[in-house]
């Protein structure tokens, strides 16, 4: 199929950035959406021009890399995938696509359709762990029994890939999906208990310094996260937050 | 040839790592605190020894040229991490584990540090727990197994299909936690592009900032390697697409021995090549051969017609369908290992039976189960006279709760309903057993450079178990590593900080920029993809699934062509000083030209076939893998020495005093 690609250019952090149209043919409904943007690239590069700078690794949908806005929505149009999941056979002859990167403030563009995500990292160190020592001495793992519901909830809450996509879906630019999915997971679990006070508090602080928005909640979010991440994450969140506030 | 010394404690198998541990030196707390790390990778090895070393006092760098320290390709493991815990009290004990990952790997790996695996393997379950790792529970509490290939017990504990990601996540928030400190200084979206040693001892790096371009000086008084395997030399994989071999290259060109590159594990069951413009292949998971049937057309003319869509495979009478796997292994059937699966496969598909446009795929078929569960299903539901088509609903729901979501996985990227017509797969690279040489306390064979996890040779001999790959990762990373490295380390006690402007730095970081500007110097028409496609391509066709004497030489002699034809007409746009991807593929490709040749000599020289390696002289009547114990019981460490094929030969050979040696057999 014939595609008509109107893409996000930037030079990097300081520069300018501007939307540049890309015709492109011989599309396959079998390409994955990055390997559309591979065959841009190289004729790009055939051309002596510069490829479109993109994230991606894995290209299974677990990494968490890939972060392309696809006309208006994160990750594209198909739901609970990220965009190296997202093939072609989506896509019409002759159809125009935009692709952006993820927008918000918090995260900056650093070239193209890449942007800055570190502002997670921060929010994870803040907080995000339990403070235990690698001493080959801890607890026999059956010492501690979890409910088995409470242990999938927890693992539900855990599987977040720190995309993005919840961030770049809400009209906020708001991080509470990705930050409450990791006091959710240790808040369900009794080895999360002894820091849970000062978890929520540090993870909500240093989400709040990122520049992130608040919840208002639309739900944006849970509709566009690959994985399903559940918006109960947020009110657990809340829950944790107005008791963590009474206690501290 | 010189010997190469392994280091391994004498003494009992059993009782090695605790002599090992009381025996080498410690550093006191105040002293690590004047002693730096550098740590390459943050996988399951590197993440989890730069936390456990900066929770010991060190003071961590950590490299990655992911955006994030989660990003690592550790993530995408699925299946399971093995521990011999016993808990389902079927008898497994650290032995047992030891003597299935030495017997499955062909008996070429070495016998201390598999024990010494199996035996820190049931800390890591500990510790995973302890820290929040979500591991699948039964109801009353307790952690759940499962069973793995090739096993005769439940050792492999799981967090449904993302058992890796759980495990690095685990590893990253310990990393958190340590950077949150202070205590790690990571510098993520850099690579490493050269090793510095210092009289003979790593002592730093030379990265590359990858937003900016920067060239950047880094010193410390040991390197850890955790950068994972090369599977990628392959171009298709399983492999993340920026996964590669540089930093263990870098050292291997400084000094660093590498070890058994041609043990490559191929997977039997990927979704296939649809074309080429295929970045990257994606596995389906191996127990789906339990219930499924591999099959491909008996007639060449039924198998063309199906690779041009005329023929429908479910049109095709069972009497004209070949199930090559039950027709040549009646005891086993669809079950063989992961090697013999693989080869047949390719053989089946090179003499023309492929089934789909690119004829390299055979059939996975879940029709037979589907009846037979949907037979059993509408039995036990009391409908006895249940019509086919209720049978086949009914089995389809069985299958779809036992592998639903592997089954959405294939019909999203395939788009074809596997309920309906059999499933397409094929082989695809996705592990590498070869990695660099190190001894018991994972030291390379240049001082104070260390290897964990994918990027060494150690545990795996020439074919690694399901579920072990997790296991050894966060072995090395939080119990083996932070221990041996301290041996070295209280040597450097009174050393301070190493400076970086050093000759050896200058020196180095000059190496660095002309290999730069000479990658982006070339003037030629083609981009770094097409080499590293060609590259791909001759790898897999005379280096694959199985090898002979003349395409290996042939390989050598492509191998150097296309190198060659590389440096001289590669095209790199874009500038050294700012982000460019293209610039980042061809440094990475580069060392793939050189170690895919080295590979290859490697597998030339290898005149036996054990695990991974199959060389088609030495079968048995039976087409088996015939390993020759007599000549070829040892592990190939080659020295650097310019082009790859002057790389020399060292030997490392294989003792086993507590396992017998017998040849593996599936018949």
């Amino acid at each position: 199929m014939k595609l008509n690609l109107k893409i996000w250019r930037q030079n990097d952090a300081k520069s300018k950035g501007k939307m540049v149209q890309y015709p492109l043919d011989g599309v396959d409904g079998d390409m994955s959406f990055l390997e559309m943007l591979d065959v841009l690239n190289e004729e790009l590069i055939n051309k002596g021009e510069e490829p479109v700078e993109f994230d991606h690794d894995c290209r299974e949908g677990i990494c968490g890399a890939c972060s392309l806005q696809i006309n208006g929505e994160p990750h594209g149009p198909d739901r609970k995938i990220t965009t190296c999941q997202l093939h072609m056979r989506k896509f019409n002859d002759g159809d125009t696509i935009v692709i952006e990167p993820f927008r918000a403030n918090a995260f900056p563009v650093i070239k193209d359709l890449m942007v800055d995500r570190s502002a997670f990292d921060r929010i994870q160190q803040a907080g995000g762990y339990i403070s235990v020592n690698t001493s080959g001495n801890t607890v026999d793992a059956n010492a501690i029994p979890i409910e088995k519901e409470k242990a999938d909830d927890a693992f539900n809450a855990a599987t977040c890939i720190g995309c993005g996509a919840c961030v770049a879906a809400c009209k906020n630019a708001s991080a509470m999906l990705f930050t409450s999915a990791k006091v959710s997971q240790f808040a369900l679990l009794p080895q999360g208990q002894v820091e849970a006070t000062d978890r929520v508090l540090n993870m909500v602080r240093q989400m709040d310094l990122e520049g992130f928005g608040n919840c208002t909640n639309t739900g944006a979010c849970e509709v566009e996260c690959p994985k399903g991440i559940s918006l109960e994450n947020i009110a657990r969140m809340n829950r944790e937050y107005v008791s963590a506030s009474v206690k501290g | 040839m010189a010997t190469l010394d392994s280091k391994v404690p004498s003494g009992p198998l059993a009782d090695k790592w605790t002599k090992h541990k009381n025996d080498i030196n410690l550093v006191n707390p105040a002293n690590k605190r004047s002693i730096d790390v550098i740590v390459v990778g943050t996988g399951l090895a590197g993440g989890a020894a730069a936390a456990t070393l900066a929770e010991l006092g060190y003071n961590v760098k950590t490299f990655c040229y992911q955006d994030s320290p989660r990003r690592a390709h550790s993530i995408a493991a699925q299946g399971g991490i093995n521990a011999a815990k016993n808990y389902q009290g079927d008898g497994d004990s650290f032995y047992r584990l030891f003597y299935d990952t030495v017997k499955g790997g062909d008996y070429r790996s070495r016998e201390a540090n598999v024990y010494r695996l199996a035996e820190v393997s049931a800390n890591i379950i500990d510790q995973c727990v302890a820290q929040g790792v979500p591991f699948a529970r039964e109801y009353g509490g307790l952690l759940d197994n499962r069973s793995f290939g090739g096993v005769l017990v439940s050792r492999t504990f799981y967090a449904k299909g993302q058992t890796g990601q759980q495990l690095l996540l685990g590893a990253y928030a310990a990393m958190n936690r340590q950077i949150h400190r202070g205590k790690i200084q990571t510098f993520n979206r850099h690579e490493m592009l050269d090793l510095v040693l210092v009289d003979g001892k790593a002592r730093g790096i030379i990265a590359r900032n990858l937003v900016s371009g920067e060239i950047e000086r880094h010193s410390a008084h040991a390197v850890v390697l955790a950068s994972g395997g090369y599977g990628n030399v392959f171009f298709l994989s399983t492999n993340a697409m920026g996964s590669n071999v540089m930093a263990a290259w870098r050292a291997h060109r400084r000094g660093a021995y590498f070890a058994n590159p041609c043990y490559t594990q191929i997977h039997p069951t990927c979704i296939p090549v649809s074309g080429d413009h295929q970045s990257k292949l994606t596995l389906m998971s191996e127990s789906l051969r339990n219930d499924g049937r591999i099959w491909v057309p008996k007639r060449l003319e039924d198998a063309k017609a199906i690779q041009e869509g005329k023929l429908k495979p479910t049109a095709l009478k069972e009497e004209d369908r070949d199930y090559y796997l039950e027709r040549r292994y009646p005891a086993f059937g669809n079950l063989v290992p992961r090697d013999v699966a693989s080869r047949a496969a390719k053989e089946r598909c090179d003499a023309g039976f492929g089934v789909n446009k690119t004829g390299e795929a055979v059939f996975l078929d879940f029709d037979a189960a589907i009846m037979r569960y949907g037979h059993e299903k509408a039995l036990t539901s009391g409908i006895n006279d249940a019509d086919a088509a209720l049978v086949r609903k009914l089995g389809e729901e069985v299958i779809e709760a036992k592998y639903g979501n592997l089954f959405q996985m294939y019909e999203k990227i395939v788009d074809e309903n596997p309920y309906k017509t059999p499933m397409k797969i094929y082989p695809a690279v996705h592990y590498t057993m070869g990695g660099l040489w190190v001894d018991y306390n994972l030291q390379t064979t240049i001082p104070g450079c260390y290897a964990a996890g994918e990027a060494n040779f150690s545990d795996h001999g020439a074919n690694r178990l399901g579920a072990s790959a997790l296991m050894q990762g966060l072995a090395d990373g939080y119990f083996v590593l932070p221990y041996t490295i301290g041996d070295y380390l209280s040597q450097d006690i009174r050393t301070g900080a190493i400076p970086t402007d050093s000759p050896e730095f200058d020196a180095t970081e000059k190496d660095v920029k002309d290999r730069l500007e000479k990658l982006m110097s070339g003037k030629g028409t083609h981009s770094v993809d097409y080499y590293h496609k060609k590259l791909g391509k001759i790898m897999w066709n005379k280096c694959g699934m199985s090898r002979n004497e003349k395409e290996l030489k042939e390989a050598i002699q492509e191998i150097a062509a296309l190198r060659a034809d590389f440096w001289e007409n590669v095209r790199v746009p874009g500038s050294l000083d700012s982000k460019n991807q293209e610039l980042e593929k061809a440094g990475r490709v580069a060392d793939f030209l050189e170690l895919g040749e080295l590979f290859a000599k490697d597998a030339l020289t290898r005149n036996e076939s054990c695990g991974g390696h199959f060389r088609e002289e030495y079968q048995t009547e039976e087409g088996e893998a015939l390993r020759d114990d007599k000549n070829f019981k040892f592990v190939s460490a080659w020295e650097y020495k310019g082009e790859p094929k002057d790389a020399k030969l060292h030997k490392e050979e294989l003792t086993y005093d507590n396992i017998e040696l017998k040849t593996r057999s599936y018949k």
